[in-house]
């Protein structure tokens, strides 16, 4: 290499590099920062959470923007780790000086995202399912979460199961936060109902190993199974239950139905099985505001939206309404006037924020498996209906809000 | 030309280590992108110092120092966000003084045997920390992360200090490593440094010549857990959170691909390694985002097989490589 | 603790074998690496995923299980002998560190690699129709794709012995690993005995892959989670002993399986926990021979 190409090569480098970001003027684009997992295990959900951020920002860039500003949502790769997730987001402010943060998919990259949006005084709208985030010591007049938490999953779920499907209940779960917190609150209400939940399973995380258990809990004659058995757990969980014979015994139910991991996983797997979710594309055939989502949705990606895609949606025209109401950009004003004018209804019906947590409160779904899809997309039919209570939560004294 | 010039630059960096890294770091914020990634490079750098004090100068490969990153963050966090401490200096001492004790304790049981033995021993040692840290969430928030670390202002000759703005912590985490650097410099420097170079070339030979070679092992891989504790510690403060990830395995093997490729042995090798994988990883990210991990395996794979002294290493060509 | 009965436990007992038997598979063919070159293969994990990959592609072509379950280990052990010629064979007379260090660096390449070619969501690997289902042992019903797993392990490892003990390949293997310089002193080529022993291996990583796949699902990084559970095996057994990687696999599988059933929560600990205790009360191991692999 002589020195005239090292030289250029270095300029071009220094180029690619960048310096530091001018603080852009006033009048620019309004940006909205957003972390997630595009890589990792949960990157196919992540995708859905991006396809219904797209819309959105497509949706009101047509209509002309926000307070006549053009709006550009920059999605950053958390990787599904804390650490880079917190980094991330010090980019996005600190170099693109993002406005607003949505975002987070793990709980626990949310929380680290969390962490800088509050330092650095971000409205940030989390739009992943987290116990804590809403409660102290990680909650803050700037942090809103849009999505479900397991304690509402839990105590609508296990509340309609135990109506619905049978008294005697088998917990199976995976020994880490969400399926500890799965376990608790559905054992509390199972038992709230009157039923009994006859024994529980913990496993290690990761470790989908159930042929020792499985026996013993078909002798205990369980008339539901849950299951808390996350991503590919879950996959190997339902194999076991199916190769022993479980499915034909008892109900099994799941916190929780992917219409990604029926895609995968065929459906077969999750054939009779229960879960809830925050949305079903199918209720576009009775709600005519998630029909409106989901033909904008299928038309623009060729695939009806999951529930997470509902929340990317949803999280972005609340950062676009709370800026609309307020007139201005200001992270403080734009969620004091989020907590003035709670009401809000951009996808399946209406939802509100709670003022002390700012938690948004909105209706759930219990879908079962269909044993065979109904066309490309059918996996799944709408068994079920939670409407939005605030029972169905803890209070706010019980978050550590006075 | 250009070779020359290196060679007179890299010549005085290793003069004046810690002068030479304050100007570095100092200028950095106004280079790269935005301020905090100047500080993940100076806090990264300071991790990989801390792991190549043990491999690079005394020739022990730890695939374990997850365990003392982690210890520093832990401690200091915990120091702030469950006792409650409102002292900086304190919390940063816990998370130093947690490491160094660990290090101590994994450093007795795992110097007993040597290689691939030792190599294992650390690893295991640091993945039993992980799950620890995983199943003891009321104390670390388990997998989750412990959160709820409060950004204190710092207290200097009775004045309190903000850091909340990302300059104000680079500038007070620079001071720090500055420190460390010092001291690090006056151990090498010292006859005990000697010995670890003894050590390095032939233990066997190192004992025969009548040095206390377990001790010295011993106290080189505690110095070494000190500095990455307080590595941790700064980083648990720099991002207000502790993940339980922190302990895991890939974080060690993160702190051996920065060290190999800015190149071990030499006093700046590990600071250009970390500034490399993390300039590299955040804007090659943006561009390549799901290519960007092969990129750098790639990269790391050619440095062992082709450029084993590193970058640093290679463009100064054999100050102080191997 | 959960109440015991005997069938429980028995069931347990078999799952362990299952996992050991895998875990043995995968430590055979790193302890056999490291014995004869004194490499440390931390890639090994990663063609245990190829090996599922592979699986799954040739399983999804051809529709015949068998044909995959031979051919996969084929390829990922030619694909060995690709990376032993090419990756490894420059180090060898360097430091031991640098094999180490170049296979990871060559573990994070290949599960990058796989991720863009296969995706990131892990695939199914489904047994085959005849191994459905469960089998009822009389006292328990266990399913037949395990059993079968545990049948194909206790056959290589015969035909492995068989190999080491009665073929005159076998020999210098064996001669290659207790005293490289006098088996070269005889004029005989190690390299090329290197070069079957790291493909041998390596293909064995790949069987076990293809094995685990339909027990434990397809995905990029199942590699690194049975590595480090296989070094243990290789130390706790003995670095460079084959019967210490079998009895040390065996024990391993089932420590891990009896925890994950009686304390789940010690599941993850409990194998460093084992081979703390035996690396600090037998330095080198339980079949070690002691002043080795130093």
């Amino acid at each position: 290499m002589n020195r005239r190409t090292f030289l250029s090569s270095t300029t071009a480098t220094v180029a690619v590099l960048g310096f530091p970001a001018i603080l852009r003027a006033q009048g620019g684009p309004l940006r909205i920062g957003f972390p997630l997992p595009l890589t990792g295990p949960f990157a196919a959900i992540a995708a859905d959470q991006q396809r219904g951020a797209q819309l959105a920002v497509e949706e009101l860039n047509t209509k002309g923007g926000i307070l006549g500003r053009k709006v550009e949502v920059l999605f950053r790769d958390d990787e599904l780790k804390p650490a880079t997730g917190a980094q991330r987001t010090k980019e996005l402010i600190e170099n693109q000086n993002v406005d607003f943060v949505v975002g987070g998919l793990a709980a626990h990259v949310q929380m680290a995202i969390n962490e800088q949006t509050k330092k650095a005084g971000r409205l940030f709208i989390s739009i992943s399912q987290s116990d804590e985030i809403s409660a102290k010591p990680d909650t803050s007049p700037i942090t809103f979460h849009e999505a479900l938490n397991p304690t509402i999953t839990g105590r609508a779920v296990g509340g309609w199961g135990v109506q619905n499907l049978g008294k005697r209940w088998w917990i199976v779960y995976a020994d880490y936060a969400w399926g500890k917190q799965n376990n608790a609150v559905f054992s509390d209400v199972v038992k709230k109902a009157g039923g009994t939940v006859l024994g529980n399973t913990p496993y290690p995380l990761g470790k989908p190993e159930f042929s020792a258990h499985i026996p013993r809990i078909q002798a205990a004659k369980p008339e539901v199974l849950l299951a808390a058995t996350p991503g590919a757990d879950g996959v190997a969980f339902m194999k076991q239950a199916i190769s022993f014979g479980m499915k034909k015994e008892m109900k099994i139910i799941v916190p929780l139905h992917f219409l990604f991991a029926a895609k995968e996983g065929g459906a077969d797997l999750f054939a009779d099985v229960y879960g809830g979710t925050n949305f079903y594309w199918e209720l576009a055939e009775t709600i005519p505001q998630a029909k409106r989502f989901v033909d904008a949705f299928t038309k623009k990606f060729g695939a009806p939206p999951d529930g997470y895609a509902g929340y990317g949606y949803s999280g972005i025209l609340e950062v676009a309404r709370g800026v609309t109401l307020a007139k201005s950009t200001d992270s403080a004003k734009v969620a004091d006037t989020l907590r003035k004018n709670p009401t809000y209804d951009h996808y399946k019906g209406k939802q509100y924020w709670r003022a002390c947590d700012n938690k948004s409160f909105q209706d759930l779904w219990l879908t079962k498996g269909r044993p065979q899809a109904k066309g490309e997309w059918g996996y799944f039919e709408v068994a079920g209906k939670v409407p939005a209570d605030e029972k169905l939560e803890r209070t706010c004294a019980e978050k550590g809000h006075a | 030309m250009i070779r020359g010039l290196l060679a007179r630059v890299a010549a005085w960096v290793a003069a004046h280590p810690v002068l030479s890294i304050v100007a570095f770091f100092a200028a950095l914020p106004f280079v790269v992108p935005y301020p905090s990634l100047a500080t993940q490079m100076l806090v990264y750098g300071l991790f990989a110092l801390g792991f190549n004090l043990l491999y690079g100068y005394t020739g022990l490969l730890s695939f374990g120092h997850a365990a003392y990153w982690g210890l520093g963050a832990y401690g200091a966090g915990i120091a702030l966000a469950r006792l409650g401490w409102t002292s900086l200096w304190a919390a940063l001492a816990l998370g130093v003084l947690s490491a160094g004790i660990g290090g101590a304790i994994v450093g007795f049981f795992a110097l007993r045997r040597r290689g691939i033995y030792f190599a294992m021993l650390t690893l295991a040692f640091a993945q039993l920390l992980y799950f620890v840290a995983f199943h003891l969430a009321d104390l670390t928030g388990g997998d989750d992360g412990l959160r709820g670390i409060p950004q204190l202002p710092l207290g200097l000759f009775g004045l309190s200090i903000p850091l909340s703005s990302p300059l104000a912590f680079h500038y007070f985490a620079l001071a720090l490593a500055a420190l460390a650097v010092a001291g690090l410099q006056r151990v090498l420097h010292s006859p005990f440094g000697r010995v670890l170079a003894a050590i390095r070339e032939n233990d066997d030979r190192a004992t025969a010549c009548g040095y206390d070679v377990t001790r010295a092992k011993l106290l080189s891989f505690v110095f070494s857990a000190l500095i990455t504790g307080l590595a941790g510690s700064l980083d648990a403060l720099r991002l207000n959170v502790v993940p339980v990830e922190a302990l895991f395995w890939s974080t060690s093997g993160q702190v051996v691909i920065m060290t190999l490729l800015g190149g071990s042995g030499t006093f700046f090798g590990p600071f250009v390694g970390a500034g490399t994988v993390l300039l590299l990883g955040d804007r090659l990210s943006l561009v390549l985002v799901d290519s960007w991990p092969i990129v750098i395996g790639t990269v790391f794979v050619m440095f062992v097989l082709f450029l084993p002294r590193g970058i640093w290493g290679t463009l100064t060509g054999g100050f102080h490589g191997h | 603790m959960p109440d015991v009965t005997l069938s429980a436990l028995a069931a347990q007992l078999f799952t362990g074998l299952v996992l050991g038997g895998i875990l043995v598979l995968l430590a055979i063919g790193l302890s056999l690496i490291f014995g004869l070159m004194t490499v440390v293969n931390f890639a090994h994990g990663s063609f245990y995923m190829l090996g599922a990959y592979v699986g799954f592609f040739l399983l999804a072509y051809t529709k015949n299980f068998w044909v995959a379950l031979v051919v996969a280990p084929l390829v990922v052990g030619t694909l060995g002998l690709v990376v032993e010629r090419l990756l490894i064979r420059p180090l060898y007379g360097r430091s031991p560190n640098d094999p180490l260090l170049l296979t990871f660096g060559l573990s994070l390449v290949l599960v990058e690699a796989v991720k863009l070619v296969a995706g990131k969501v892990g695939l199914t690997l489904d047994p085959p129709a005849a191994l459905a289902g469960a089998i009822d042992l009389g006292f328990m019903m266990f399913p037949a794709y395990r059993i079968f797993v545990v049948l194909v392990t206790a056959v290589v490892l015969v035909a492995l012995w068989l190999f080491l003990e009665k073929t005159n390949v076998g020999l210098v293997v064996r001669a290659g690993s207790r005293d490289a310089l006098m088996v070269r002193a005889l004029g005989i080529d190690l390299g090329r005995v290197w070069l079957v022993v790291f493909g041998l291996g390596i293909a064995m990583a790949g069987l076990a892959g293809i094995l685990a796949g339909p027990l434990r699902g397809v995905y990029a990084e199942m590699g690194f989670e049975i590595i480090i559970e296989a070094f243990v095996v290789v130390v706790v057994g003995g670095m460079g002993s084959l019967l210490g990687a079998v009895v040390a696999g065996l024990l391993i599988g089932e420590v891990v399986s009896l925890t994950t059933y009686f304390a789940p929560k010690l599941a993850e600990i409990v194998v460093f926990i084992v081979m703390a205790v035996v690396l600090l009360t037998r330095p080198s191991g339980l079949f070690g021979e002691a002043g080795r692999a130093e």
